[in-house]
């Protein structure tokens, strides 16, 4: 079953096309890597899959729902999550806080303004049990201002999933992470699967050959080809275009 | 957790000092002090009002003046009709300042940074032109009350009386905030504050969220308004000028951002300072008294500049009440 279809998603910055004509489907349950050059278009493309950026032309339907023209704000509440290439978390906040904002998102009922959150008792469960989940169970009460970089890549993916998605888009959840990180992040996501499906853009080649269901190459906004890992490494237009030919990617 | 941090007891003794002052204020023969105080008050009902957009929600409204002056408004209007109902008066500023405060809001939230503050100044300013522009009440002059609101059960022409009502006004909404930051509401506005960006990723209707904030933080300009009316018996355009926005802003910035109270201490410090250098007789050699006496605002701007730059948590938070020391 498709969880995600795009056809002939089309965005023009001025004279230049980001995303030209491109198509994909993302299939229930899957990881589906979106791997390509720099600037071929790909965080262009989680834009206009969570709502962010209107596309010029083209659909994106979520099970069979057209939600192209659907605000970023209501298209969470549909089913479409995503997480920021540059983590974007709350600094002022704990951890436990970050997630339970994230979580009050999902739940809706903002306009309260009488009950402390932190009374919350179901919503503070709830955000515990998601910072367990990404393996930040020691830094419940700790500032966000004083986690390490590699914490709040993991917060950032709790507060993504306390959204309930049934698409996660992840936009290069390994940046700037250490080798030991990258790692138990691959781990992480492995146990995701089945959750919900996943649209991976990811640098790290490693970690997009370890996860992927399925990887689509996208070149200057187009997507050149899809297939699973093992198609994509052995396509020769895929080697030419992006992987390089000298190199054999792990 | 018991939290009695130096910011917990100033804050605390604040209040029991203005609780007492007019017995204090009689006791010394010196009723002057209570209509003082009751002004303090009242700025510092403003400055806690438009703290909750621009300390929780990072909203820099240069126009929260406008409701001040809509409030003061809604009582001289009434009061040259021939209308004296107190419950009347707030009933009218509370409809007009919502009515008013959800279609300025709603024009300037579509700007941010410098567009919000620009656009928030230019609707003050068009207000305060229209309230010149009523000959009826004076246009420029203002407008006497000739009587203070009746409120029926209490006597508001007893600057005592006055005084309480105002005390417990600043002190409900200083109760009903110090909830509702902490409460979905405010989480979700101090999120916007931090990212709106990310919010909106997380499924909230930022603009509702910040939209729904403005008007709250008006509404109790307006009541800070209707107070202002009747302490002064007196309305006039000044009350919405931009130099009233902007007094409120510094009073904010000299009490601290961070914090429910801090705009209290910052409104009590500026009008405790202009009112000592505006009279200032110390006795110092040369004319530097005189001097201090006409050029005061000189002075207190000085000193603006110094809180901004070396007590960057403002009064209250240099005392220790910031929000990391209460937490």
């Amino acid at each position: 079953m498709t969880a995600l279809t795009v056809r002939g998603l089309t965005k023009f910055f001025g004279g230049i096309r980001a995303t030209d004509g491109l198509d994909l489907d993302v299939d229930s349950g899957d990881i589906h890597a979106i791997i390509g050059p720099n600037g071929a278009g790909k965080t262009t493309l989680i834009n206009q899959l969570s709502g962010e950026l209107n596309p010029t032309a083209g659909v994106i339907r979520l099970d069979d729902v057209d939600v192209t023209h659907v605000p970023i704000h209501r298209r969470v509440h549909l089913g479409i999550a995503r997480s920021y290439q540059i983590t974007s978390v709350f600094l002022g906040f704990t951890a436990l806080e970050n997630v339970m904002l994230a979580a009050q998102g999902q739940r809706g009922k903002t306009f309260s303004f009488w009950q402390p959150v932190a009374r919350d008792a179901p919503l503070v469960e709830r955000a515990r049990s998601l910072l367990a989940r990404v393996g930040l169970d020691d830094a419940v009460h700790t500032p966000v201002s004083a986690m390490a970089h590699g914490a709040r890549r993991q917060l950032e993916l709790a507060m993504t999933l306390a959204l309930q998605p049934k698409v996660m888009l992840l936009d290069e959840p390994m940046a700037g992470m250490s080798r030991h990180e990258s790692e138990s992040m691959v781990t992480l996501l492995k146990s995701l699967k089945g959750v919900c499906s996943i649209v991976l853009v990811e640098h790290d080649m490693d970690a997009v050959f370890a996860l992927a269901d399925r990887i689509t190459v996208v070149v200057y906004g187009r997507s050149i080809a899809t297939g699973t890992p093992k198609s994509i490494r052995n396509d020769p237009s895929v080697r030419a275009a992006y992987l390089g030919d000298e190199e054999e990617p792990a | 957790m018991a939290r009695y941090t130096a910011g917990t007891v100033a804050a605390a003794a604040l209040i029991l000092l203005l609780a007492l002052a007019p017995v204090i204020a009689s006791l010394a023969e010196q009723p002057f002090y209570v209509t003082l105080l009751s002004r303090m008050m009242i700025f510092a009902l403003a400055a806690v009002g438009l703290n909750l957009i621009l300390g929780y929600g990072g909203m820099v409204s240069f126009g929260h003046a406008l409701y001040i002056g809509v409030g003061a408004y809604a009582v001289g209007i009434l009061n040259f009709y021939g209308i004296d109902n107190g419950y009347a008066h707030i009933a009218a500023a509370l409809v007009c300042g919502t009515v008013i405060a959800t279609l300025v809001g709603a024009v300037c939230l579509r700007a941010s940074g410098i567009g919000f503050i620009m656009i928030t100044l230019a609707f003050a300013q068009m207000f305060y032109f229209l309230a010149i522009s009523f000959k009826q009440l004076g246009g420029d002059d203002g407008y006497g009350l000739t009587s203070r609101s009746d409120f029926k059960l209490f006597d508001l022409s007893d600057n005592t009386v006055l005084y309480y009502v105002i005390f417990f006004v600043l002190l409900l909404v200083l109760l009903a905030f110090s909830r509702l930051v902490e409460a979905p509401f405010g989480v979700a506005l101090r999120g916007c504050k931090e990212n709106e960006r990310r919010m909106r990723a997380m499924g909230f209707a930022t603009w509702r969220i910040k939209l729904t904030a403005y008007v709250l933080s008006a509404l109790v300009c307006v009541l800070a308004g209707v107070l202002l009316a009747n302490l002064t018996r007196f309305v006039s355009p000044s009350y919405m000028n931009w130099t009233t926005s902007g007094d409120i802003l510094l009073m904010i910035v000299l009490g601290g951002l961070g914090t429910l109270i801090g705009p209290v201490f910052g409104a009590v410090a500026w009008l405790a300072l202009e009112e000592i250098l505006s009279s200032f007789d110390l006795g110092l050699p040369g004319n530097a008294d005189a001097f201090i006496r006409d050029h005061w605002a000189i002075v207190l701007g000085a000193l603006v500049i110094a809180v901004a730059l070396y007590l960057k948590d403002g009064l209250y938070g240099y005392l220790g009440g910031g929000r990391k020391a209460a937490s």
